[in-house]
């Protein structure tokens, strides 16, 4: 019995100073929740501690789950219609009286069809608009390809000035939307709306810019870099190798920009291969990021896990991860083929 | 804030130096729009030297009105105006569009204090300006909000959004003029995509609408008054002027848009500059 035991220990190799979830491993006892309902208690919070912080929604006040701002705080909650270069824009005005707008609307239309307003009158401004972009990636499901978000990592990145944050799961989600309150510049939040696995716990410390490992094997040969509610499927994968003996260390990035640098390159030092995960196009997102600076400092093999240049399409949340290559089964293939490649 | 002949003078003759601000600072920067600034001269010495509250040497005070101007490419007028009302040294003038200067191509705040916002991109000024008109309003303030817009740009959706916004809104403490030129790149707006009826459109969205000769000092004042007495709607002033007012010779003339003087001509148009006193009405006729 005691043997056993041992063995059993040395196999969770979880950071217990993240005070994760007993239950990590055994999705079927986790809570699950959506990146949204973080938003949503998230920013009560924020707008009880700082009475500038307002909330600007495009007639989703729901489904954005800017409802429980406008029932606590109908005074500072604006509503906006379905104009989303309008939300962006006004959002930019009103920063500059000193109010800390959150502006709420589906991913695809903010920041997809306000990016130049987000742009111009955010980033370039540099105003302290946090634009949060609701239902991105695949599993928002049978809404289908016009409202899966797959490009906005990319696009958002890539503007000067701009934070991107994508929170792993509903307790990621409530604290990073109040750092951003109390962070000043523009900031895009990304969230998710199909339920996930609540491995986070109210005790797991969360930083802007400051990347943690969630897992790590004694002997890591792949660095798993995650962001996002496929973290999850990612820390399965990385369990499920160590028992067959690969081992690996997995960070949480959960903030795309800026980059922790430092803990990839600490990262980097300890591992001979990266594999990089994301519900978002390949092209230009957490991956291309993380190629960008390990390329310059410490090149290495690299499997990118992400929609490979298609749209989505309608269907179930789990069956769309699992069709377009983002399942379980898949990290672990490109775990498998990154080490090959060593 | 009525307006005696002597300030109407005053506001004139400040005209008069800020078009040939505008004309030298266009022909050393070899690049940027002519006819659109030399149009708005007129409202932006009214609005620098009678009509904005504010402070040249401390252009963040915080009771300022805001003056937000939405179509950036005409930014020469304003740079020269705030020259002219002593924010920073006539003589920088001559940086515009140039390396390292703070006087960009299209505005940027960051770099030149009193600015208020960036723009340039059409369409999003009107949006802008409702968003710090009504935060002002949330924290009670009692400044105004003045927004310049250009007509070609009232093309763009953006504006037609941001005008439901304050309409519905009643944001009375937002004014707004647009340029009414009637020209853009590609020739007069009546050919390019028609706006009118201009005025029946935004009394549509809920805006007191008054209809100006622009270049007319006294009944650009009137109309802010009027303006400043609504209650229930924010103010749209349909300003009439001339593209490159000041200058006969480029006078209506559309493809003066986005083209600088060459030193030579530069040298005729200085020579011609002139006061307006408010004919415009007649020589339209």
């Amino acid at each position: 019995m005691y043997v056993r035991a041992e063995v059993k220990l040395q196999k969770n190799m979880l950071n217990k100073k993240l005070h994760l979830s007993k239950d990590t491993f055994n999705t079927e006892a986790l809570e699950q929740g959506s990146t949204r309902d973080g938003y949503g208690h998230g920013v009560v919070e924020a707008g009880e501690d700082d009475e500038s912080v307002v909330v600007m929604c495009a007639d989703l006040m729901e489904s954005t789950r800017s409802h429980f701002f406008n029932e606590k705080f109908p005074d500072r909650y604006i509503e906006m219609g379905v104009a989303e270069q309008n939300l962006a824009a006004t959002a930019a005005g009103i920063a500059l009286v000193g109010k800390v707008p959150f502006i709420a609307s589906y991913a695809a239309f903010s920041p997809g069809r306000n990016n130049e307003q987000i742009r111009s009158l955010i980033s370039l401004q540099n105003t302290n608009v946090k634009v949060c972009g609701m239902h991105a990636g695949v599993s928002v499901g049978p809404d289908g390809a016009t409202h899966q978000q797959l490009e906005d990592i990319a696009l958002m990145r890539a503007q000067p000035n701009m934070t991107v944050i994508v929170p792993t799961d509903v307790e990621e989600a409530r604290k990073a939307t109040i750092a951003a309150a109390k962070y000043k510049g523009p900031v895009y939040l990304r969230f998710g709306r199909s339920k996930s696995p609540i491995f986070t716990t109210k005790d797991t410390p969360f930083e802007i810019g400051k990347a943690y490992r969630v897992w790590e094997s004694e002997k890591p040969k792949v660095g798993i870099v995650a962001s996002g509610g496929l973290l999850h499927n990612a820390l399965l994968a990385a369990k499920k190798l160590d028992e067959e003996g690969i081992g690996s260390i997995v960070l949480n990035l959960h903030t795309v920009k800026p980059l922790d640098t430092k803990a990839l390159l600490d990262l980097s030092s300890e591992v001979e291969t990266i594999v990089t995960v994301e519900e978002h196009q390949i092209a230009g997102g957490v991956g291309s990021a993380v190629a960008e600076y390990l390329s310059q400092v410490k090149p290495m093999p690299m499997e990118f896990i992400g929609v490979k240049d298609q749209y989505g399409q309608s269907g179930d949340p789990k069956e769309l991860i699992e069709h377009y290559g983002m399942g379980v089964s898949h990290i672990e293939q490109a775990i498998r083929k990154a080490i090959d490649r060593i | 804030m009525a307006i005696s002949k002597e300030q109407i003078a005053e506001v004139e003759a400040k005209a008069c130096d800020i078009r040939e601000s505008i004309i030298e600072m266009l022909t050393e920067a070899k690049s940027g729009h002519t006819a659109g600034p030399l149009g708005m001269t007129d409202i932006f010495s009214a609005f620098y030297f009678h009509i904005l509250n504010h402070k040249a040497d401390d252009p963040e005070w915080e009771e300022r009105d805001r003056l937000i101007l939405s179509n950036g490419h005409i930014v020469p007028v304003r740079y020269a105006a705030m020259a002219h009302a002593g924010y920073f040294p006539l003589k920088e003038i001559m940086t515009l569009r140039k390396f390292g200067t703070r006087l960009q191509g299209h505005p940027e705040p960051d770099k030149l204090p009193g600015l208020e916002t960036t723009s340039g991109p059409l369409g999003s000024g009107l949006s802008q300006a409702s968003g710090i008109a009504y935060g002002l309003r949330m924290d009670e303030k009692e400044n105004y909000t003045y927004c310049l817009l250009s007509d070609g740009e009232l093309q763009a959706g953006n504006t037609w959004e941001a005008a439901m916004f304050a309409g519905n809104n009643k944001l009375n403490k937002l004014i707004c003029f647009i340029d009414r030129n009637n020209i853009q790149i590609n020739g007069m707006t009546q050919d390019v995509m028609p706006l009118e009826p201009l005025a029946d459109k935004f009394k549509s969205f809920n805006f007191h609408v008054i209809e100006i000769d622009g270049h007319n000092i006294e009944a650009i004042v009137h109309a802010v008054e009027e303006g400043k007495s609504q209650t229930e709607k924010p103010t749209m002033i349909i300003a009439k002027t001339i593209p490159g007012k000041g200058v006969p010779e480029i006078e209506c003339d559309y493809t003066w848009h986005g083209k600088p003087p060459s030193k030579e001509e530069a040298e005729r148009f200085l020579k011609n500059v002139r006061t307006c006193g408010g004919k415009v009405t007649e020589e339209y006729a």
